[in-house]
């Protein structure tokens, strides 16, 4: 078990601060000495605010001594990918476009996390509008593996994967869309929850693809996850895609007994292109779950193949549509030369935007334009009906799916970046979960030769996170993988 | 060879709420610049639209009252165009599902004269869709200015099929669906505050051929006399250009109500690729019976249904009801007069007359003049007119001192106040009889001779010494008796 | 499903706003042209009679009743306005 406070899981630091042992402020200034420490070479914030986050813990405690705690995340530092809007805070994109931008208001989650007394820490790197699967799309610079600074740590969340693998943040938010929580937890070895679409509320997370996009937790544990999962989740009347459902005590639920439960391994995981010591970890995972009397079931979803597909049709359109706002008009990137309002789009946008979020706004214009709606977006959004199918079919006969979670562990910067295409088969796993609205968590389940993290996935069944949780403690707990911490 | 004009309108109403479309921001007119917005206005990364429900309800309503039929399902889409006005450079608003579709508008054209009733005929509409409206620009000599005040505010669009043939005929059918509008208090149309605006699609053809010819769009109708002035400046302008052998361009014109002119918009950026898809961030509207029954409920009878019941329940003229029937609150105040009253059609004179002059003047709101002078009160003055107590001379003075009286007064009240009443009584109405008698010795011999018609020798100097406000059948009565004694 | 020959990147970049490098838009043009020729197998599916997935879970009839709730002071609305006079956001001339 690290010792190091800020190595520790938010549960235990929680009941550290209950029982008095350790003050929010002490843990806060230990974290911000860990950042002033490891950050200058992981770079995963693209700004904090030390004064406010110590102000913050110096209330906390106040709370605590008069017995006015707010939960279990009161007085933890809890980071935020950039692309989640703080009030006072920069919200960036890790875009030039948003370079200069404070959110003059709270996201949901953001407010949630503050009513549970958690402090928002710092603005987490990621790859521009949450495009891309490195980080390495970011106009400030990439964010490096914790594990080993010359690979990525995924993306789009890889600032808040690595922030809470080098103990920068007790756990952080990240947003995934196609992957971009679970991929980077993955390669950065930790916890990644992306949640049922629509059980976390999006209002004042910067869209990339509204119909795929959810925001969820990366932790240290599952049970940390449960724990903020707990925090953010639930019906919110500002974002019209959120379900009304009951929120259970996920922590409470998760730390019980639960199982044995029917698994399904779908084949078309496990083909082509998967590493092999992922897939000999996720297959000694399996066995795991063999061997505490979990039914193991071979399963097929068809239409897997088509999930890139489907997922860069649908998911570029989108973003073509929702990146339209920054023009450089209200706010944002405004380019000096333009000579009239025309133009101001053309080269703000061309100015502001990185490559990839071109492209992709450039795919997405295009499969929405006249005559080519029909045979792409309307033709996309049907095989799409066709995925969730192939899921829901699955689990007449299962609980929760077991799959690798990236086919491959962390890559070296730099290696994937000139063909797009290549970046885009990283989240061939990652994908269907987003496209059926899904609930999915990536957690640590071994380590390469060469110490870079390997990720297991499962997939659960809407809204049952409850469920989904207890399978990943389940073994979870049977592992050390998780208490494991990179040397910086 | 003789052409005529086809013209299909696009009418997009500001439907009255007290919120945005999609987002709780306050809507109002002539507020301080961009104080009403919030980041779902804005467009601010992160925001997210929530429909507003009253808007839905106004526009299911509209939908009713038109005869559409009510999508049992709708979705909302994005129609994606980059303008500084809007705040996400997309608009959100409905393609192919619209809320209503069909229906129509009954419109009244023309009659051979004021005072006569015209032809009508129904236009039929293609459909009524709702989506926001954008900021407003200030145009200045290098630089233009945005307030985003109006953007979000929600905006009714309703397509007329290409059914009139005439700017007469669009004026009507502007007029009419303004009335329904208001009528229902789905909008106040007011045109001045941008609350109505119109955009024309205008061709001409060969009579009779079953071709639409190649269609204009003339924009910037900014108000009714505009729209019919506009539309026949542009049916002049297509006719010439077709009887000279020229052909129509396909083009969008902006029609300057000022100078009367058109000119083309020079869009270099005439690529109407708008990349309809549907909004990833709302949810579809299912409209079922019960709602439909729920806003039925609310619809208010439409003008011209209510002209004729006007017409066969209580006799008035196509001038009283041509007038009262633009205005809800103003007919229903009459029909409750005149239910009180044994004389409707005087009852319609008055309301016509008297409150709508008094309403005129705007000093005061309908609701406050109706708290002055209500129904009742109406009905009693007109029965008091009709008995003679008042004078008609002094059916307007006596009218305007009960809508100036604050606390109201009673009819009865404001009669003897202002010293209306009959003087049958009075010693002034004695004094000025005997007086006249005395003054005219040649009437009182022929009256005495028996000549009855000389008692009007005596009237006029009394209705002098009155100053109008005696009452001719107190006068009367008072003469006779005076002349019976003197007999 | 249309090759990506068909894909006119000056025209869409025109209608994504977007003014691309002679280099860009070389390299644009065959990253997707890649990108598309991977997309192209999707035709291979048969969806006649599949109803297309515009949300996972819908739902009908989300919406708000018409209460007014305050927004945001005109300051922190124009807070981030790369300019601004009297109250309003400044912009370009707009040319149509
Ligand atoms: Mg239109
Ligand atoms: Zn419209």
């Amino acid at each position: 078990m690290a010792s190091a406070l800020f190595h520790r899981p938010a549960a235990e630091l929680s009941a550290l601060l209950d029982s008095g042992a350790i003050s929010s402020v002490e843990l806060m200034q230990a974290v911000i000495d860990r950042v002033k420490a490891v950050d200058p070479s992981v770079r995963a914030f693209n700004s904090s605010d030390p004064d406010s986050a110590l102000a913050q813990a110096r209330a906390s405690d106040e709370r605590r001594a008069a017995g006015r705690r707010l939960g279990p995340l009161d007085g933890l530092p809890i980071g935020l990918k950039d692309v989640i809007a703080v009030e006072g805070q920069p919200l960036t994109a890790s875009s030039k476009m948003l370079a200069n931008f404070i959110s003059p208001y709270d996201s949901t989650v953001a407010s949630r996390l503050k009513a549970a007394g958690a402090i928002c820490w710092g603005r987490l790197n990621l790859d521009e509008f949450a495009m891309g699967s490195s980080t390495e799309n970011s106009a400030f610079g990439p964010t490096r593996n914790p594990w080993d600074l010359s690979r990525v740590p995924g993306g789009s969340s890889g600032g808040s994967a690595a922030a809470v693998a080098a103990g920068e943040a007790v756990a952080a938010l990240g947003s995934d869309t196609g992957g971009s929580i679970r991929q980077p937890a993955a390669l950065c070895g930790v916890v990644g929850l992306k949640p049922t679409y629509g059980l976390v509320s999006r209002y004042g997370l910067a869209a990339f693809a509204s119909s795929l996009d959810q925001i969820g937790p990366l932790t240290r544990t599952v049970e940390d996850a449960a724990l903020v999962l707990g925090a953010i989740a639930g019906h919110d009347p500002r974002d019209s895609t959120s379900v009304r459902s009951e929120v259970p005590d996920y922590a409470g639920l998760v730390r019980r007994r639960g199982g044995p439960w029917r698994l399904g391994i779908p084949k078309e995981y496990f083909g082509q292109g998967l590493d092999p010591e992922v897939a000999a970890a996720v297959e000694n995972a399996i066995a795991h779950y063999r061997s505490q009397g979990c039914e193991i079931r071979e399963v097929s979803l068809p239409h897997t193949r088509y999930g890139i597909g489907v997922y860069y049709i649908i998911a570029a359109a989108e973003c073509s549509s929702n990146l339209a706002r920054y023009d450089g008009v209200r706010y944002g990137h405004r380019s000096r030369e333009a000579t009239d309002a025309v133009d101001l789009y053309f080269r703000s946008r061309a100015e502001g935007f990185g490559a990839e979020v071109k492209r992709r706004v450039i795919l997405g214009t295009y499969v929405l334009s006249s005559g080519y709606y029909d045979a792409f977006y309307l033709r996309a959004q049907k095989v799409r009906t066709l995925i969730r199918r192939d899921f829901l079919e699955a689990y007449r006969e299962v609980d929760a799916l077991v799959t690798p979670t990236s086919p491959i562990p962390a890559f070296r910067l730099g290696e994937k970046s000139a063909d797009p295409l290549a970046m885009y088969l990283c989240d061939i796993y990652t994908i269907g979960v987003n496209l059926a609205g899904l609930p999915g968590i990536s957690l640590p389940c071994g380590f390469t030769a060469s110490g870079l993290p390997i990720g297991l996935q499962l997939i659960g069944q809407p809204f049952k996170e409850a469920e989904l949780l207890s399978i990943a403690r389940s073994y979870e707990q049977a592992h050390d993988w998780h208490t494991r911490v990179p040397s910086l | 060879m003789n052409y005529e004009a086809v013209i299909g309108l696009e009418v997009h109403v500001q439907v009255k709420t007290r919120s945005k479309m999609f987002s709780r921001v306050p809507v109002a007119f002539g507020a301080p610049e961009n104080t009403l917005t919030d980041p779902v206005v804005l467009g601010l990364p992160g925001a997210l639209p929530v429909m507003n429900l009253a808007a839905l309800d106004a526009v299911i309503k509209a939908g009713l009252m038109l005869g559409c039929e009510i999508a049992p399902v709708c979705k909302w889409d994005r129609k994606n165009y980059f303008y500084p006005d809007s705040p996400k450079n997309y608009q959100i608003s409905q393609y192919d599902q619209p809320l209503c579709r069909g229906g129509s508008v009954e419109i009244e054209l023309p009659g051979p004269s004021r005072n006569v009733m015209g032809e009508h005929r129904r236009v039929p509409l293609t459909r009524i869709h709702l989506e926001e409206d954008v900021g407003k620009l200030n145009h200045g000599a290098n630089e233009s200015l945005v307030d985003f005040n109006r953007a979000g505010t929600p905006l009714m669009e309703i397509v007329s099929e290409p059914a009139l043939r005439s700017a007469e005929e669009a004026f009507a059918f502007l007029t009419a669906l303004r009335a329904v509008m208001v009528c229902g208090g789905i909008s106040d149309c007011d045109m001045e505050k941008g609350q109505l605006r119109c955009d024309a699609n205008i061709s001409v053809r060969p009579e009779g051929s079953p071709r639409l010819g190649t269609k204009v769009e003339l924009k910037n109708l900014n108000s009714i006399s505009f729209v019919r002035d506009g539309i026949a400046h542009e049916i002049r302008r297509q006719l010439a250009v077709v009887q000279s052998g020229g052909v129509i361009v396909q083009e969008t014109r902006d029609y300057d109500g000022q100078t009367g002119a058109s000119q083309s918009l020079r869009t270099k950026e005439q690529e109407h690729d708008y990349r309809y898809f549907p909004d990833p961030d709302l949810m579809p509207v299912a409209v079922d019976a019960a709602w439909k029954e729920r806003i039925r409920s609310q619809c208010p009878e439409l003008p011209f249904e209510r002209q004729r019941r006007f017409f066969s329940e209580y006799g008035l003229p196509y001038t009283i009801t041509s007038v009262l029937v633009v205005d809800r609150e103003l007919s229903e105040y009459f029909e409750e007069a005149a239910r009180l009253s044994a004389d409707p059609l005087a009852v319609g004179n008055w309301v016509v007359n008297q409150f709508l002059r008094e309403l005129g003047e705007g000093k005061l709101s309908f609701a406050e003049l109706r708290r002055r002078v209500p129904p009742a009160a109406a009905a009693e003055l007109v029965a008091e007119i009709a008995k003679g107590t008042v004078l008609t001379t002094a059916v307007a003075g006596l009218s305007a001192a009960l809508f100036q009286a604050d606390p109201p007064v009673g009819v009865r009240q404001a009669i003897e106040k202002a010293g209306l009443a009959q003087r049958s009584s009075g010693e002034d109405l004695e004094r000025w009889c005997r007086e006249a008698i005395a003054g005219n010795p040649k009437a009182l011999a022929d009256f005495k001779a028996g000549r009855d018609s000389a008692i009007n020798g005596f009237k006029g100097p009394v209705m002098r010494a009155a100053k109008g406000k005696a009452d001719p059948k107190a006068v009367d009565e008072m003469l006779r008796r005076l002349l019976k004694e003197a007999g | 499903m249309s090759a990506h020959a068909d894909l006119d990147i000056d025209h869409v970049a025109r209608l994504a706003r977007l003014a691309l490098t002679p280099e860009e838009r070389a390299r644009f043009a065959s990253q997707l042209g890649g990108v598309l020729d991977h997309v192209a197998q999707l035709s291979e599916v048969d969806v006649s009679g599949i109803e297309p997935t515009a949300h996972a879970f819908p739902v009908f009839n989300v919406w708000a009743e018409d209460k007014p709730a305050p927004g945001l002071p005109v300051e922190a609305a124009l807070r981030n306005a790369p300019a601004q006079r009297d109250h309003m956001v400044v912009v370009p001339k707009v040319v149509e």
